[in-house]
């Protein structure tokens, strides 16, 4: 089978169809979303509830479509939030 | 483990295909030959981490290879250099 058939859709190095997108190279400033959303996510680390591999786990799990959709923070966000649903660590504390 | 210099080929393996799983092995290098140029040192295996599961240490590998045994497009002098953890290299 081909190996693009049998591939996650987040696995997208080479992937055919984005061949003729051209590749957004310039530079983002980060916005105040964005800084609390890795600030929240290194408290997370520094206190043992969440790591950068269940952050990518997370990550990869959004459905395809919501994927494409988010951006990259907000995909941050959706691992967070499913992690920590997932492991009983309460939100509201 | 494996020396600079040694062939390996990935392992034609597709767990994202059996179940929840996080790989950091690309789908495009599966089955591919390339060759070891250096160990980058032991980490715990990020396929555990990723379920906070305890995880063992596994050695990481940089393996290059020829562009064109993946895109046939590439052109022929393209390499692809990558780090790969050693569970996922056999000897072909």
């Amino acid at each position: 089978m081909d190996k693009e058939a049998k591939r996650a859709h987040h696995d997208l190095g080479g992937v055919s169809k984005f061949m003729c997108e051209p590749v957004d190279i310039e530079p983002h400033g980060l916005t105040a979303f964005d800084r609390e959303v890795d600030a929240l996510r290194q408290m997370l680390a520094a206190k043992k509830l969440m790591s950068v591999d269940e952050l990518r786990r997370g990550i990869e799990a959004i459905p395809e479509a919501d994927y494409h959709r988010l951006s990259y923070y907000q995909r941050w966000t959706r691992s967070i939030t499913d992690t920590l649903l997932r492991s009983g660590v309460n939100l509201r504390g | 483990m494996f020396a600079p210099g040694d062939v390996v080929r990935v392992k034609d393996d597709w767990p994202e295909g059996r179940g929840r799983v996080h790989i950091r092995t690309p789908y495009y290098v599966r089955g591919v030959t390339g060759q070891v140029v250096r160990h980058l040192g032991d980490f715990a295996n990020p396929e555990d981490l990723a379920f906070a599961r305890p995880a063992e240490r596994r050695p990481l590998y940089h393996v290059r290879f020829q562009k064109g045994a993946i895109w046939p497009e590439a052109k022929p002098d393209d390499e692809l250099l990558i780090e790969i953890y050693g569970h996922w290299l056999e000897r072909p």
